[in-house]
Formats: C-alpha cells, sequence, structure tokens
C-alpha cells in the first residue's frame, strides 16, 4: 500500500487528495496541518467580517471528508525537513513520516517589511488565515480608526469586510494605484473612485516607514493617525522545506506541468509553488485558488501513478468590492483593444492573433467565455472578434464549433 | 448521464425554456403568481441573432472547472449533477469567471444558480425540455464530454 503525505492542508491538499483518490482508493494519506482548522476557505475571511458567511458555511469540504477519503490529519503541527533519500518529512513534535509520495502544499505567510518601531504598534494584524479575521474581529469597534498597509487583493477585501464596523479606514501603497498587480493605471483609477465613493480613503504612492504606537510616518512626511493596523504588503512562498533539501527554487517551489519538484517522488502545488503561466509562456507562482486546487489534483493523480498535465494556468481573478464586479485574467501584452459598454468598461489584450488578457470592470456576465479563448489559445480569425468585444456569447464560434460544445446536436 | 442538448436549428428563440425554467425553480404551484411582473431570473438563457438562436444551460461538464475553482467549495459533482450549494456562495462569481459556456448567473438574491436538471424540484425531469414547443431542447444519453 503506497503511504502519502501531504504537508499543508488548504485548497491544494484537497485537490491533492481528491487527485489521489480518483487513481488509488486504497493508499494511506496523511496531511500535516499546521492550523488547528479543518480545511475551509481562507478567500472567504473577509466575507466572514463581512457577515456574508460564518465558520460553518466556511468549512471547504463537509465533516465527513477526511474519513470518506480515508485522511490521518495531524493538525498543529508542522514539517521541519524532507530527507528525499530516505523518503521521509520530520515534524516539529521530532516524529518522523515515510513517504512513498510526497505533496508539498504550504502556501504562503504574509511579507512583513521590517518598518521602525512596528513593535510599539499593539493592534496590527495580517489578513491570511481565519486566525488572523479572527484575532482582528476583536479589535474592531464602531469608531476604530484603520489603516491599512497594502491595496491589494488582501487589503481591500479586508476594508470592505469591515468597513461597517468601524469608523474609518485609509488604506495606503507604495504604488500609485489600488490593485496594481491586477488593473492598469486607467482601470484602477475607476475602480479607487468607486471605493471611495463607499467610505474609503488612499493614500498612494507613499507607504508607512515609521510607527509610533498609534501614529504611522508615511513616506511623504504625512502622519495617520490609527487604533488598528492591517499589514498587507505582500505574500511569499513558503519553500524553505523543498530548498533546504536541495530542491530548486525561485519564488516559489519550480514545479514540471506533473507539479513533480526537482527532487524525486516529491511534488508541490498551490500558493507555495512556481508552476507554467501558459499566459507569458513561463513559469510563475499564480497564487490563487482555481490554481491550488487544480495544481493539487494534478500533483495527486501524479502521485499515484496517473497522468494528468496542467498546461493551461492563467492568472484570473473575479474580485467585487460593494457589489461592483471586477474581472481579470491571463497578461496585458500586445494591443489594447477597448470596449465601454452601457454599465463598465472591457479591455482586450490581443498579440499574435490571440486573447492574451482582459480587464472587465462592472460587466462581467459569462466572461467565462472570454477566459476559455485565453486558456485554450484560440485563433482570434476563427471566431466573431467585434462581437467578441461587445458581448462575452457563444455566438462568437461558428456553428460546427457550437456543435462540438453543445452536444453534436445540430 | 442524461443532459439537456440543443438544436438550434429547431429553437424558435420564443424564450419560453427561460419562463419553464424559471418556474420550475420558484417552488410556486401557479406560473402567474410565480412570473407576472417579474423580472425572471432563469437558469437557461437563449442567445442568437435575428437568424440563429439556441438555449444555453449547465453542461454538467465531464471535468468541471467550476468545482474546481469555486473558492467556497460551494459547487459540487453528485451524481453526474453540478450542483451549488446555494448556502455556502458568498456571489465572488470566480464560476463565471471560468465557465466556458457561460452557463452561471446570479439568481435574485445574488447568490450563484445554475441548471440542476430539475430533478430536485416539483418538475423532477428538466422543464425547459417538457415545454419547448419545437422539440428543440431534448434531454438525452449522448455519452460523456469535457
Amino acid at each position: 500500500m503506497k503511504q502519502y503525505v501531504i504537508l499543508g492542508n488548504g485548497t491544494a491538499a484537497v485537490g491533492c487528495v481528491e487527485g489521489i483518490r480518483s487513481i488509488d482508493p486504497k493508499g494511506k494519506i496523511t496531511i500535516v496541518s499546521e492550523e488547528k482548522h479543518a480545511v475551509y476557505s481562507r478567500p472567504l475571511i473577509s466575507y466572514y467580517l463581512e457577515g456574508k458567511t460564518d465558520l460553518e458555511r466556511m468549512k471547504y469540504r463537509g465533516d465527513s471528508f477526511y474519513d470518506d477519503n480515508a485522511c490521518h490529519v495531524l493538525y498543529g503541527t508542522k514539517a521541519v525537513s524532507i530527507d528525499p533519500k530516505k523518503k521521509q518529512v520530520a515534524l516539529k513534535d521530532r516524529s518522523v513520516l515515510d513517504y512513498d509520495a510526497l505533496c508539498v502544499a504550504t502556501g504562503s505567510r504574509p511579507f512583513v517589511p521590517p518598518f521602525e518601531g512596528l513593535e510599539t504598534v499593539e493592534n496590527k494584524f495580517s489578513f491570511m488565515k481565519l486566525d488572523d479575521a479572527l484575532d482582528l474581529e476583536k479589535a474592531l469597534t464602531k469608531d476604530a480608526r484603520v489603516l491599512i498597509v497594502g491595496a491589494g487583493l488582501i487589503g481591500l477585501k479586508c476594508a470592505e469586510g469591515i468597513r461597517d464596523r468601524v469608523g474609518e479606514i485609509t488604506v495606503c501603497d507604495l504604488a500609485d494605484r489600488v490593485l496594481s498587480s491586477i488593473l492598469d493605471a486607467d482601470c484602477a483609477k475607476l475602480v479607487q473612485k468607486h471605493l471611495e465613493a463607499n467610505g474609503l480613503h488612499f493614500l498612494l504612492g507613499d507607504t508607512a516607514v515609521r510607527f509610533e504606537k498609534n501614529k504611522a510616518v508615511m513616506k511623504s512626511g504625512k502622519t495617520v493617525a490609527f487604533d488598528i493596523l492591517v499589514l498587507a504588503v505582500g505574500v511569499r512562498a513558503n519553500t524553505e522545506l523543498v530548498k533546504d533539501a536541495g530542491g530548486n527554487v525561485n519564488r516559489g517551489i519550480v514545479v514540471t506541468e506533473t507539479m513533480q519538484t526537482s527532487l524525486p517522488c516529491v511534488f508541490a502545488a498551490g500558493d507555495c509553488a512556481e508552476g507554467f503561466d501558459s499566459s507569458i509562456g513561463a513559469n510563475r507562482v499564480l497564487a490563487i485558488l482555481p490554481n491550488a486546487y487544480l495544481q493539487g489534483h494534478t500533483a495527486g493523480v501524479n502521485m499515484a501513478g496517473g497522468n494528468e498535465r496542467l498546461t493551461n494556468a492563467i492568472p484570473m481573478n473575479s474580485i467585487g468590492f460593494f457589489g461592483y464586479h471586477i474581472m481579470t485574467a491571463g497578461a496585458y501584452d500586445g494591443e489594447m483593444i477597448e470596449e465601454k459598454t452601457g454599465s463598465g468598461v472591457k479591455r482586450f489584450f490581443v498579440s499574435d492573433k490571440l486573447l492574451k488578457g482582459y480587464i472587465l470592470l462592472g460587466e462581467i456576465e459569462r466572461a467565462g467565455i472570454y477566459t476559455s479563448l485565453i486558456r485554450e489559445k484560440t485563433p482570434l480569425d476563427t471566431i466573431d472578434f467585434d462581437l467578441m468585444k461587445k458581448v462575452a456569447t457563444n455566438m462568437i464560434y461558428s456553428e460546427k464549433d457550437r456543435r462540438k460544445t453543445f452536444g453534436d446536436v445540430v | 448521464m442524461k443532459r439537456v442538448y440543443v438544436n438550434e436549428k429547431w429553437c424558435l428563440g420564443c424564450h419560453l425554456c427561460e419562463y419553464n425554467c424559471a418556474f420550475a425553480n420558484s417552488g410556486m404551484k401557479d406560473m402567474v403568481l410565480a412570473l407576472k411582473n417579474k423580472k425572471i431570473f432563469p437558469r437557461i438563457h437563449v442567445e442568437g441573432d435575428e437568424k440563429i438562436t439556441f438555449a444555453v444551460s449547465c453542461r454538467h461538464c465531464t471535468d468541471p472547472l467550476c468545482v474546481k475553482s469555486c473558492i467556497a467549495g460551494a459547487i459540487s459533482k453528485i451524481d453526474g449533477v453540478v450542483k451549488i450549494d446555494k448556502t455556502k456562495c458568498v456571489g465572488c462569481m470566480t464560476c463565471v469567471l471560468v465557465c466556458p459556456h457561460g452557463a452561471l448567473s446570479p439568481g435574485e438574491d445574488g447568490v450563484m444558480q445554475k441548471c440542476e436538471l430539475c430533478l430536485e424540484n416539483a418538475c423532477g425531469k428538466p422543464a425547459c425540455v417538457t415545454g419547448c414547443p419545437n422539440h428543440a431542447i431534448v434531454y438525452e444519453e449522448r455519452g460523456e464530454r469535457v
């Protein structure tokens, strides 16, 4: 009987379990979970604070998931080293796990730059894990002034989640725009306007350089008084275990299309991994939930001796703020083609007769049709591009291609 | 696995499938009370132009990307049917972002909904098929597909 060990207990781990079980119903699966929670949906922590979900509904899988899949979970411990020659993982409690196939799904951690005086701040929080949200929740008061450092996805979702539970929120970022990792300057401006209309204040192109208890001194010399500080500057992949074992690591653990690392019988998946991004034709960390599941599943299938390759992963985000939806996907390469619609803006990025990426603000209906064009590398001369710009519809395809999709009927 | 298939040559573009879908999933007994003067949120929709029309609903894909992508773990495939646990959905629309067919849309409450083949509502089988006046929508076994 094969022995599988999974380091981490998040989305990639679930994908890995379900991948393994699609091939091998019997092998022994051990999951090492640093957090003392059964798997939950991390991106839902802001929705939790907003009151749109609760701890029960945040469970990513049902209560019987581990039993149904015959998984043994070790809670509250973590791996400290991997010995790829002996095929063993050493845990913090000094126990050792043997494996035939190992999946490193250790995720990422908040990156906190060395701010001067940060230790003088009493109420400071990260915003990644459930416990972060629960800790932050305890500090929330109706009049609290909140400073969020980082206007990225994490910082802004946090702001949305707590807006109605605090006095005022200021978000600062060294970048000159909000959501700089997924929006261009024009789109960022539109989104910022919407966020400001919903009560958020911004200090962009500016960041905290020093903290003095309840005061942040900004790079510009401005000062911001706050009661609660949220640090959402960025994240770093947890790559150390593989690096220390001699594996190939860049920003993430380098993996092939089968999620194999450079170490034999060691796979990696999720936010800690650096897999192939087909929209740029190179490896990079794609720290998004769908990718964590897809990578985990691919790793699991291959760990169990099956054959699955993840060849069309791309960055893609669906994110809403106060009822306003944003979707982005792919790379913003090549010619930009803009389409203003009644309720929003669409920007498409085209090169080599392929759709490489898009930004949609406000109008996101059936956007998956666009995403599919990027993932499948559909030649744009085989579809009705002018129609595509205006509306995401299956009418952009030829009758023959539609027939393939909808069931060889017509 | 039986699924809903569409013959676009026979589709009249009458949109009756949308109304039958909304009614079947309304939980109400009277179609007039359920739909009259209300904006409907069907789980099937008609696309097309003056010449071609066809209805689109969930394909219940063999390898459903929505299931793998849902950030809440709210979508699963059970006995061949892709289903949403509406209590878990937070309306992030990641399923809309990834569905290659454009088959999901939010309901009246902002929570996502999709075709679940009417297997669990009073209809018991797809209402769009039953009510299609030109038999342009059928419910048949045609093998697995991606």
